[in-house]
């Protein structure tokens, strides 16, 4: 496996503020990498840093093993689609896909051709006679992505792309960027501060907080097993287990991660584990009910089928789980 | 039924509006007027008669035509010199971050800022200082110190609206520094740098203050009418060069509007 | 196709233009002192140069015998600027100044109100060129069409002769003061073109500050049950008041320094423009002269520094 993009402690301080803080990172070819965060967590910065838009404070990035500090966004075989599209308003839809081609010299027909083939892959075929003005915002961003995917790159970067597009439009271009993305081979590196958008597309995430990765990993790994309180909180919404109840449990991590998914409102059965408390709340949700459980002061939030019916509020209960799905975490 | 009844002006508001209007055209109409009367010894109103021979007699005047090219050589000159160093200066401080950014900006509207006459005074005298005579030159180097800020306040206007991504953009897709600045930064900002450039000219062709102070014996067109209030001679042909100055001020703020109506800030609203 | 390049990182970029890029792009810095280097050049040391050595000049003083300027420190001229006379002079232009501004904001703001809140399509195309078409026509077509109107054949004398009003024109200008011969060598007409010439800067600051107040405010108050009058005097003016107040700074800067007007039509009273153009000009008194702009200048900058406390620059 080669590796795409290498960060080696890369740091990005902009005066005292620390956006990208001593952060280290493995994208592989041909992976869908997304970065996960909340805004002003440093995931901008780092695809910033990738472009060559920002130079790094401190440390080493490779570029399929090149050192890339010190050289310009122009002279790098990385790609950008971005957040507004950024398309220029002054020429045609043909012409901002084949601006790439053109500055490099290409000829004019062999650059046209190329251009209308780009706008076909992204399934736009026929539009190169309009301007940006006149697309709409989900045609805007399959533009984008045909100007930046028309010059082959090596690496394409997403600047929250999906973010201004509505519900639906969002899901079937989620659907349509992965399998544009398996079929290019070409590394995708994502930006996004939905949670459910990097579960469901990417190949591995890492999750920023802070400037810094609090965890770095599968899909599943990083909703199942987070490493850290943050990710706990951030992605999905598993429910974080203090010292106090890590004791009772007999745990010796400070605190430990458990999905609501994973509790049944039932006496344990053999091996699992169990905690009494008393109904705080519920919710409706469709399929489940969200039913929060007070233990000891701490509130549990626990999915239950909704076929089962729910005790009333203030109804003492036993909540059990197995010991496998607690997952001790690090720090707070 | 508000939202209908707040819609209409109240009367006394539509009559102030309108008078206020009239107030601002009616004389330049009665200079339109004046043009063609027959009267040549006094500004009798209303005009005995009216005729169209002193439009002949202005066009064989060669002290007219001298003004007028020397105005219009000034206002060139001085336009292309402000275009220059007013889009610098508004690339300087919208592109890149710096400290001084808005002295930089007061810098460029003190000229304009503060009265005329001490621009015009401490140029007059920093020539004297430095024993450079009153030339052609003289008076673009004035004229262009007041034209940058309007050249300026265009650009700057229209910068402001090129998100920074559209250059971004364009460096990731492999175009220099050279590039972006010829395929996406001049398209983006050039009209708005005509509608500055013609302004710029209008306020050139039409100075009078600073002029007085750094044109020697030379006369522009504004040096010329001056003259002509202050000692009329021949009141006719000052009618009807009135009349065109106005005329020729009107053809680039009609155009300098028409480039920049799109845009969220409209080239001229300061002058 | 070509494009794709072996190597992630594309090669130097050939000839000099592509050096240079490259070289801008790697100091920042560098592109930025070419960028602001001539126009700092030409503003910066040229014209502010010019400034300063015109200050420093009130600070030497005029030998009365030679009539040529002794270059020493002194107070001297600023003692002589602050005559009865000279500050006869500074009072008036002021008083103009501020009367000017005055009567400019009342006439501006019914047209400024009338644009922002009702003028729509083409009537907000027409309102807007119909202020800029006087606001840019030439400055001097402008003072010879109030020549015209107020010369005793002119069409204001034939209008009051026809309204057989001659003898309110006649009792106007026997006014001590603001009267005289006739129109045009009286404060009174000088006072109706500097605010003929000035007024229209006082619109668009106005009209932008007033597009900026949501329409709904407007209605809110009434809604609360406030007359036009008090909704006016409550919301509207308040809001307009940056507005306002960057508009003055035009009217009144361009009135302290103006000599042209007053010269052409007016008294023989003289105005701090006038005043400054004559100590430099006939009576060869630089460091006066130079005094004497030392006072414009101060009071604007006093007025700057209010307006900008009162967040008027956002309205410019």
């Amino acid at each position: 496996m080669t590796t795409a993009v290498l960060f080696d402690n890369v740091s990005r301080y902009f005066g005292a503020v620390r956006a990208v803080d001593r952060v280290n990172l493995d994208i592989v070819e041909g992976e869908f990498f997304a970065m996960l965060g909340p805004s002003g967590s440093g995931k901008t910065t780092c695809l910033r840093l990738m472009a060559g838009f920002e130079q790094p404070t401190g440390g080493h990035i490779e570029i399929f093993g090149e050192t890339a500090e010190g050289v310009p966004p122009y002279r790098r075989s990385v790609n950008t689609v971005f957040q507004d599209y950024a398309l220029f308003p002054h020429l045609s839809i043909l012409d901002n896909v084949a601006y790439g081609l053109m500055v490099k010299g290409i000829g004019r027909e062999e650059r046209r051709k190329a251009a209308e083939d780009a706008l076909a892959m992204v399934k736009l075929p026929g539009y190169g006679a309009r301007r940006p003005g006149q697309l709409s915002g989900g045609q805007r961003q399959r533009v984008a992505l045909a100007r930046a995917l028309v010059n082959k790159p090596k690496v394409l970067l997403l600047d929250e792309p999906l973010g201004a597009l509505d519900l639906k439009l969002r899901e079937q271009m989620q659907e349509e960027l992965k399998t544009l993305q398996k079929s290019l081979g070409i590394t995708f590196v994502f930006v996004t501060h939905d949670q459910g958008e990097a579960l469901s597309m990417a190949d591995r995430i890492a999750v920023f907080n802070e400037g810094r990765i609090q965890q770095l990993g599968r899909p599943e790994e990083v909703y199942n097993q987070p490493k850290t309180r943050f990710v706990a909180d951030f992605v999905g919404s598993s429910n974080v287990l203090s010292t106090k109840l890590c004791q009772t449990l007999g745990l010796k991590a400070p605190f430990a991660s458990l999905r609501p998914e994973a509790i049944a409102i039932a006496p344990a059965s053999n091996g699992a584990l169990s905690l009494a408390g008393t109904i705080a709340g519920q919710s409706f949700l469709g399929a489940t009910n969200r039913v929060v459980v007070d233990v000891e002061g701490a509130r549990i939030a626990v999915a239950s089928p909704a076929a089962h019916a729910v005790p009333s509020i203030g109804s003492p209960v036993t909540i059990s789980f197995a010991a496998r799905d607690l997952h001790p975490m690090e720090d707070a | 039924m508000r939202s209908e009844k707040s819609n209409r002006a109240p009367v006394g508001l539509k009559i102030a509006a309108a008078g206020g209007l009239a107030f601002m055209h009616v004389p330049i109409l009665l200079i339109f007027l004046y043009a063609f009367t027959t009267e040549e010894k006094s500004y009798q109103f209303p005009p005995p008669g009216l005729t169209t021979q002193w439009f002949g007699v202005a066009w064989d005047r060669p002290d007219v035509w001298a003004a007028l090219t020397l105005s219009v050589k000034v206002a060139s000159i001085a336009t292309a010199t402000a275009l220059v160093l007013g889009t610098l200066c508004a690339a300087a401080v919208s592109q890149t971050r710096f400290f001084g950014r808005e002295t930089i900006s007061l810098l460029v509207i003190l000229p304009i800022a503060l009265p005329g006459i001490i621009t015009g005074i401490a140029l007059r005298s920093a020539f004297s200082m430095a024993d450079i005579p009153f030339s052609f030159w003289t008076i673009v180097l004035g004229h262009a110190t007041f034209c940058i800020v309007v050249v300026y306040n265009n650009a700057v206007a229209r910068f402001r609206r090129i998100s920074g991504s559209l250059i971004e953009a364009s460096m990731d897709l492999g175009a220099d520094g050279f590039q972006t600045f010829r395929h996406v930064i001049l398209p983006n900002i050039g009209t708005a740098l005509l509608a500055g450039g013609m302004l710029a000219f209008a306020l050139s062709f039409d100075e009078v203050i600073v002029t007085t102070f750094t044109a020697g014996q030379q006369s522009t067109l504004p040096i010329w009418m001056l003259e002509e209030l202050i000692r009329p001679r021949q009141r006719p042909v000052t009618n009807v060069v009135a009349m065109i100055v106005v005329v020729v001020t009107f053809l680039p703020i009609l155009g300098a509007y028409y480039l920049t109506r799109d845009g969220d800030q409209i080239a001229g609203a300061g002058k | 196709m070509t494009i794709v390049a072996e190597s992630i990182i594309l090669p130097e970029r050939r000839g000099a233009a592509g050096r240079l890029s490259d070289f801008f792009w790697r100091h920042p810095y560098a592109l930025l002192a070419v960028l602001l280097g001539p126009p700092l050049l030409w503003l910066g040391v040229v014209y502010l140069g010019s400034l300063f050595a015109l200050l420093l000049q009130s600070f030497f003083s005029i030998d009365d015998f030679s009539g040529l300027i002794n270059y020493e420190f002194t107070l001297a001229t600023y003692r002589q600027l602050l005559s009865e006379t000279n500050l006869d002079i500074i009072i008036r232009t002021v008083t103009m100044a501020a009367a000017v501004t005055l009567v400019s904001a009342l006439i501006a703001f019914p047209i400024a109100y009338y644009a922002a809140r009702y003028a729509r399509g083409k009537w907000k195309v027409l309102f807007y060129l119909g202020v800029m078409l006087p606001l840019w026509s030439s400055y001097l077509v402008k003072i010879y069409a109030w020549k015209l109107i107020l010369a005793k054949e002119g069409i204001l004398n034939w209008f009051f002769e026809k309204l057989n009003l001659l003898w309110l024109l006649d009792a106007w200008l026997a006014v001590p003061v603001v009267g005289g011969n006739s129109l045009s060598v009286s404060y009174t007409g000088t006072f109706i073109v500097f605010v003929y010439v000035w007024m229209p800067f006082m619109i668009l600051p106005i009209q932008a500050a007033l597009e900026r107040v949501p329409t709904n405010l407007i209605e809110a108050s009434s809604d609360l049950g406030g007359t036009p009058a008090q909704t006016f005097r409550h919301v509207l003016f308040p809001l307009a008041l940056p507005g306002i107040v960057a508009g003055s700074i035009f009217t009144f800067s361009l009135t302290l320094g103006d000599y042209i007007i007053p010269q052409i039509i007016g008294s023989s009273r003289l105005f701090i423009g006038q005043a400054v153009y004559a100590q430099q000009g006939t009576a060869g008194n630089i460091p006066l002269a130079a005094a004497f702009t030392v006072v414009p200048i101060v009071i604007m900058g006093l007025y700057l520094w209010m307006a900008k406390r009162m967040g008027a620059f956002d309205a410019l």
